[in-house]
């Protein structure tokens, strides 16, 4: 069995480009909020004098994460700030003093065993990077080594425009090992699989050459078929094997972990710099000169454009990440975040929503949904509030990959009704829980 | 500052309309018109251009009258007429053809919802509609130089062998019968297109001729002549693989196509009319949402064996 996908335009204009420090913005936003689980909370205050490192945020409760200061400056406010959609967030903004001194804390971990590496990814900050944002540490934090067959290195990157996935494996490629060695060493892991879409022929060359005397690394050239890098459909792809609905992929045995993730890994054991700054891709139909940018995390978007040229025509959308997944933001002062690998500027002709007409029942969104899903029944059943059709019907599976609405001849939007049916699916699901209860 | 536009993904989208989908289908059905007018004359472009004309004037004026939003741009109203004056003789009286082009649009597909909600296909029904009240007009075929001829499958069905039409005729199309059924090359040549373009899948076709490919074979029967004669090619590639009436799974897909090659064959070696490919499609166009029901893919939730 095959799964579905679709062809998208890959646009990697900025693949051949080397990543360029950017100018330090005069101030940052940080967020306590740059993953999955609850914001960190704040551990400094107004008039406090930060360094490049200093840990601004401790982790909330298990599923958090530290966020570090990526400038040395003052810390001028403590803010809440509008990520767009409805959702506040805290977050401490430092004014730069410009000189960006190391914090004095900063050390290569000491990692001895296991339970050092699980401390040392944790106090990195680390979080996916590819854009989901679950605390990594999480992730590679279990009892039972014996489940685990296989990690696989997410290098698929099969979003339309970003290269900052393809830079990590050109340019770092020293701290990838570093970040393979050490799940071997402390982990005893024996099987890495590196998923890469065949559009990126110099990485795969780079990888085979590299790894050629490792047996342990293999590495799997996938077609470049959206959404190569979901992770269903990679663990699926690269080990065939079925991660079950509301289950992650360790109950088939795997562990899915972004290249640039890992290679961050390698990275902090070796530096001990936790995660302060983002290798991210400028690009988009209004930006004037696209490009792969380094930038501290906290740098409002306004200047990563200025960075790149500007814009060369009026700005219609703004997107972090790609154009199937990403978020379109709501103001150019929002920060670079963590998991951010890619900031996107449209104009009007590539960012305006297209015009919907009625479904004619082409089949095309059933035909290339990955987890076999049926859009067009989902809409149905949504539009009725069928909570019971739409719990046979999975809704609750999607992960909004964006190929039944791209596909889609009337241009209906099938995620966004997908995302409403869940809400609907759930309100059932608790209806039907509590009359259970009441009987 | 700029103002921001805030959407869900997915902020690309393919090229693809519904009516570069059906401006493919007007193309593909090209050939065949104007095979139709070297076999059977200029009246046969009057005749395509009276159905076209009214389905589109019809569905603007249904959408005016109920204020719905005018749908004339998506082309299905276009392709809907092509059909229709495909399934008609070209002697047909012009009042007649507009009568069957007004129905088609307002009582099969815009009573129904418009395009993408009608359980059958307009231009069928509508023709078997016109069989029923206009069954004179419906069943004379004339030639331009005023003869006339019963078609291929009419003459076997009587056991008037001797009087066929050589299998280079047939495949030509210069043989009686409706004005855009006959010719077999110009229908594959839009059916080729048709794949080509991905605008249908090989799998109706190929299951509709196939069965009665087969079927044909099994009873003894003459299998070229089958499937040239009659509507076979204009309804496997055509009519059979209308979105809002078939099946969008593969299964479904094929499922239906068997289906319609077995109606077909029934109505043609035992019914009593001489064709039934009309019959067979929109027979299983009714059991459409039964086959998609029991053809829909299993969701991907894992758990089992791959």
């Amino acid at each position: 069995m095959r799964l579905h996908g679709t062809k998208v335009p890959h646009k990697k204009n900025t693949a051949g480009m080397k990543p360029v420090e950017i100018e330090l913005p005069k101030q940052v936003v940080i967020p306590m909020a740059m993953h999955i689980g609850k914001p960190a909370s704040p551990v400094v205050k107004r008039g406090d004098l930060v360094k490049v490192g200093t840990l601004i945020g401790e982790p909330d409760g298990y599923v958090s994460a530290p966020v570090h200061s990526s400038v040395s400056g003052k810390v001028v406010k403590i803010d809440e700030i509008s990520m767009g959609m409805g959702v506040k967030v805290p977050a401490v903004v430092v004014e730069t003093d410009g000189l960006q001194e190391l914090s004095g804390d900063i050390a290569p971990p000491v990692v001895n065993d296991y339970e050092d590496l699980i401390e040392a990814v944790k106090n990195s900050g680390v979080v996916g990077l590819g854009g989901a944002g679950f605390p990594t540490f999480i992730k590679l934090k279990f009892k039972d080594f014996e489940k685990l067959d296989a990690v696989v290195i997410n290098a698929a990157e099969c979003e339309p425009y970003i290269t900052s996935d393809t830079r990590t494996m050109l340019d770092n490629i020293d701290y990838l090992n570093k970040g393979i060695t050490a799940l071997k060493k402390h982990m005893g892991i024996k099987r890495f699989i590196i998923g890469i879409e065949n559009n990126k022929p110099k990485c795969i060359k780079k990888l085979r050459e590299f790894f050629s005397e490792d047996s342990s690394v293999e590495i799997d050239a996938l077609p470049a078929i959206y959404p190569q890098g979901g992770e269903k459909v990679l663990v699926y792809n690269t080990m065939k094997r079925i991660i079950p609905k509301g289950g992650f992929p360790l109950d088939v045995g795997a562990v899915v972990i972004n290249v640039t993730t890992l290679a961050f890994i390698g990275e902090y054991l070796e530096t001990g710099i936790p995660l302060i700054k983002k290798c991210i891709t400028v690009d988009g139909s209004a930006v004037k000169e696209p490009k792969n940018v380094i930038a501290p995390i906290g740098t409002p978007l306004s200047h990563v454009f200025e960075c790149a040229g500007g814009f060369k025509s009026e700005v219609y959308k703004v997107l972090y990440g790609g154009p199937m997944m990403g978020i379109a933001v709501p103001s150019l002062e929002l920060p670079v975040l963590k998991m951010t690998n890619a900031v996107i500027a449209m104009d009007k002709k590539e960012g305006a929503p297209p015009v919907t007409t009625q479904c004619i029942n082409c089949g095309n969104c059933l035909n290339h949904c990955p987890l076999k899903l049926d859009p067009r029944a989902i809409e149905r059943a949504y539009k009725q509030s069928r909570g019971e059709d739409l719990e046979k019907l999975c809704v609750d599976l999607c992960m909004e990959c964006g190929c039944c609405a791209y596909v889609c001849p009337a241009k209906r939007p099938l995620v966004q009704t997908n995302k409403l049916a869940k809400s609907v699916l759930r309100n059932y699901i608790n209806k039907k829980k509590e009359e259970g209860k009441n009987e | 500052m700029n103002k921001l536009i805030s959407s869900i993904s997915p902020h690309f989208n393919s090229t693809i309309t519904t009516a570069k989908i059906m401006l493919d289908v007007v193309i593909a059905l090209i050939p065949a018109a104007i095979a139709s007018v070297i076999i059977f004359g200029f009246r046969a472009l009057l005749v395509i251009g009276v159905c076209v004309a009214v389905c589109i004037f019809s569905e603007w004026g249904f959408e005016k009258i109920c204020k719905k939003q005018n749908t004339i741009t998506d082309l299905s109203a276009v392709v809907t007429g092509m059909l229709l004056a495909f399934n008609l003789p070209v002697s047909i009286p012009l009042w007649q053809a507009a009568f069957g082009s007004l129905a088609a649009i307002v009582v099969v597909k815009q009573l129904f919802g418009g395009i993408g909600q009608n359980f059958a296909n307009p231009a069928i029904t509508a023709r078997i509609i016109m069989m029923t009240a206009f069954s004179g007009s419906m069943t004379s075929w004339v030639f331009p130089d005023a003869s006339s001829s019963a078609t291929p499958l009419a003459l076997i069905s009587k056991g008037q062998t001797g009087d066929l039409p050589s299998y280079l005729n047939m495949f030509l199309g210069v043989r009686g019968g409706c004005l855009g059924e006959t010719c077999t090359l110009a229908l594959l040549i839009g059916g080729a297109y048709l794949l080509i373009k991905r605008v249908i899948s090989w799998h109706t076709p190929a299951a509709f001729i196939g069965t009665v490919a087969v079927m044909s074979f099994i009873c003894g029967k003459d299998v070229l002549y089958q499937l040239m004669a009659g509507g076979l090619m204009l309804g496997a590639f055509f009519m059979a693989t209308d979105y809002s009436s078939t099946p969008a799974t593969k299964w479904g897909k094929i499922i239906f196509g068997v289906g319609c090659g077995l109606i077909t064959v029934l109505i043609r070696f035992w019914g009593n009319f001489p064709e039934g490919v009309s019959f067979s499609i929109l027979l299983m166009n009714i059991l459409t949402p039964y086959i998609e029901r029991l053809t829909r893919a299993k969701p991907l939730v894992g758990g089992g064996k791959v």
